[in-house]
């Protein structure tokens, strides 16, 4: 194998024939770059999907009240449902499995917040301390909520990035004043979300005192918990018993579907998840079917290359190769043809890859590959055009010199 | 091929003798290739004995083996040259070297010695295409000789030749066959036998005359 003479001869050989050669590598490298490419994209696809959960907890559920649609208990259709503090205490005391538990309550619309001469508008939502994990908000200054702010409904907010850009220009705002319908609140704690532009405007206060300030008494927007690691199955039944208990606790019949709306964020994520498994199985499919035709491509030229070559495997044949060296000399050219273009296939594709890494769309960011697997694609390619190439060469190199220097 | 059995050769005796200029003549179809084909292992025989000086060349002998006896014991000179378009006439030559694994440079400079002979040296670095007939058969008679064989065949040598250049190309088989290197030449041409030691004449599979001394 590591016969100088041998590669010389080659070397000599690949090189008087730029035609067959190129034609070759071609179909090789064109073969690995797309599987390369194909692989990229649907990494990206997978990438950018996931980047649009990343904002908030996967393993969620997010409990709405709505409007009852069946007569329950005495109680007529159409009666409004309320969540309240004690609901929350219910799953806070039933329901281990919610690692994580906020109650919500929203001010309509966005309420203007006054900093010194400058004032904005802004969302504002009352949360418990949990509600930092729920809305997996990272903590750039000061802290978030705690418990005795909840406890002694303390006048303070946590406010997103862009509120303290647009209010404090640079200013540092903790222990500032912000002024919100007359009452005053002292920031504690700046957040940052990676993905949320709409949270980043957002300031969040103690939901008991919102409740206090805006006359709520104990009601509650929302509820939102987070299970933490639960797996999907038990994270399904977790939403059936929360919802049978909140719905005999406030009188709802069972099978009444409009009187509490709950979102389940991990079923959601399961079935994007489902959809990316079919959208990678679809890739695998044609990046494997593409494969095969640069199988069936590389193979052909092969075949047409020992078909090209007979003439001249007649002639050494005739001055003494054995078959053995005929078919050496061709599995050596078509293994280095093959290698140096699965190569350049592999790195071409991989560094438009790379040159892509910018890209951010809404369900595409950062396509790459997994190198090794970029890797035995390239060797099953080469393995397969040199397998091609082999069968005929051995063939060539077994039929009679005579008849193989006659043929044209 | 096929299961339809043609008797080409019938019940051949012969012995050609180290050192002898032999032409073999005969009207085309009357088996003079078949038989070059089996002296050059290229092809096989049904019945009967080849013995290649003490070597005896029958089916028992592996491809790698008559691969081995063609590169160190018979050198070919076909009707169409047949050298490789692709190598100048120096590598054409050296490349039966290449099977005998000697270096590429020993090789190099062994094929220009051989192409001096046949008055090609300053042709060494031509391509085929670049070469007119006459010397391109004589690129292929260095090639043949370039391994010092025992025995060279030569089918049709002289049949894509004007008579001039035919002349030129046997007078070389002359030399090389005085050096003692037994010399077999298939041709149809009556100057071509002329210019020989001895004729065999082939018909229909057989010989008629025996050894014919010219």
């Amino acid at each position: 194998m590591f016969d100088l003479d041998k590669w010389q001869e080659i070397f000599n050989s690949i090189g008087k024939h730029p035609m067959r050669t190129i034609l070759t590598a071609f179909g090789v490298a064109w073969g690995i770059f797309m599987l390369v490419l194909l692989l990229g994209a649907g990494r990206g696809l997978h990438n950018g999907i996931n980047h649009q959960f990343e904002g908030d907890a996967l393993n969620s559920l997010w409990i709405n009240p709505g409007r009852t649609s069946i007569p329950y208990a005495g109680l007529k259709e159409g009666r409004r449902i309320k969540l309240t503090n004690e609901d929350y205490d219910y799953i806070l005391d039933q329901f281990d499995q919610a690692e994580s538990l906020s109650g919500k309550y929203f001010l309509r619309g966005d309420k203007v917040v006054v900093y010194q001469d400058k004032s904005l508008s802004f969302s504002i939502q009352g949360v418990h301390e949990d509600g930092q994990v729920i809305e997996s908000l990272e903590i750039r200054k000061g802290r978030f909520i705690n418990q005795t702010d909840l406890e002694e409904t303390r006048k303070v907010a946590v406010i997103g990035g862009f509120v303290e850009r647009d209010l404090f220009e640079g200013e540092d705002p903790l222990g500032a004043q912000i002024v919100l319908d007359g009452a005053s609140y002292k920031v504690v704690g700046v957040f940052h979300d990676p993905e949320g532009e709409n949270t980043m405007r957002r300031i969040y206060l103690p939901v008991t005192t919102v409740q206090k300030v805006y006359s709520a008494h104990d009601a509650l927007d929302q509820l939102v918990l987070d299970a933490g690691d639960l797996p999907i199955g038990a994270m399904n039944r977790l939403e059936e018993e929360i919802t049978a208990g909140l719905k005999e606790r406030k009188l709802i019949a069972p099978e009444d579907r409009r009187a509490l709306r709950i979102f389940n964020m991990a079923e959601e994520y399961q079935n994007v998840l489902g959809l990316m498994r079919a959208i990678n199985g679809i890739i695998w499919v044609v990046g494997i079917f593409s494969m095969i035709a640069g199988v069936i491509g590389v193979s052909n030229i092969m075949l047409i290359i020992v078909k090209d070559r007979t003439k001249e495997i007649g002639i050494r044949k005739a001055i003494g190769a054995s078959p053995r060296s005929i078919i050496g000399m061709i599995f050596q050219e078509s293994i280095f043809i093959t290698t140096i273009a699965g190569y350049i296939g592999l790195t071409t594709g991989i560094f438009i890859l790379w040159a892509l890494n910018g890209v951010e769309s809404e369900f595409f960011r950062n396509p790459e590959v997994n190198i090794w697997l970029a890797f035995s694609a390239t060797l099953v390619l080469i393995f397969a055009g040199v397998l091609a190439g082999l069968l005929p060469a051995i063939q060539a190199a077994r039929i009679n010199p005579v008849t193989a220097i006659k043929s044209e | 091929m096929g299961t339809n059995r043609l008797h080409v050769l019938k019940g051949l005796d012969i012995d050609i003798e180290s050192g002898s200029l032999v032409s073999i003549m005969g009207s085309s179809g009357s088996g003079k290739s078949t038989l070059l084909n089996i002296l050059g292992i290229l092809d096989d025989y049904d019945e009967g004995e080849y013995w290649l000086g003490d070597t005896l060349v029958d089916k028992n002998l592996s491809e790698t083996e008559g691969a081995r006896l063609r590169n160190r014991h018979i050198g070919f000179v076909f009707q169409s040259f047949n050298l490789l378009n692709f190598k100048t006439a120096r590598e054409n030559v050296a490349l039966p070297l290449y099977y005998q694994k000697v270096p590429r440079k020993e090789r190099a400079e062994i094929a220009l010695e051989y192409l001096d002979q046949v008055g090609l040296a300053p042709w060494a670095e031509h391509y085929p295409n670049q070469l007119s007939g006459g010397q391109q058969q004589r690129v292929a008679i260095a090639r043949a000789l370039i391994g010092e064989p025992k025995v060279i065949l030569a089918d049709e040598p002289t049949g894509a030749l004007d008579s001039k250049t035919s002349r030129e190309v046997m007078e070389i088989f002359q030399k090389v066959n005085e050096r003692g290197i037994t010399t077999i030449i298939v041709t149809h041409e009556h100057d071509i036998s002329k210019m020989t030691n001895h004729i065999i004449r082939l018909k229909d599979g057989v010989i008629e005359n025996g050894l014919e001394h010219v």
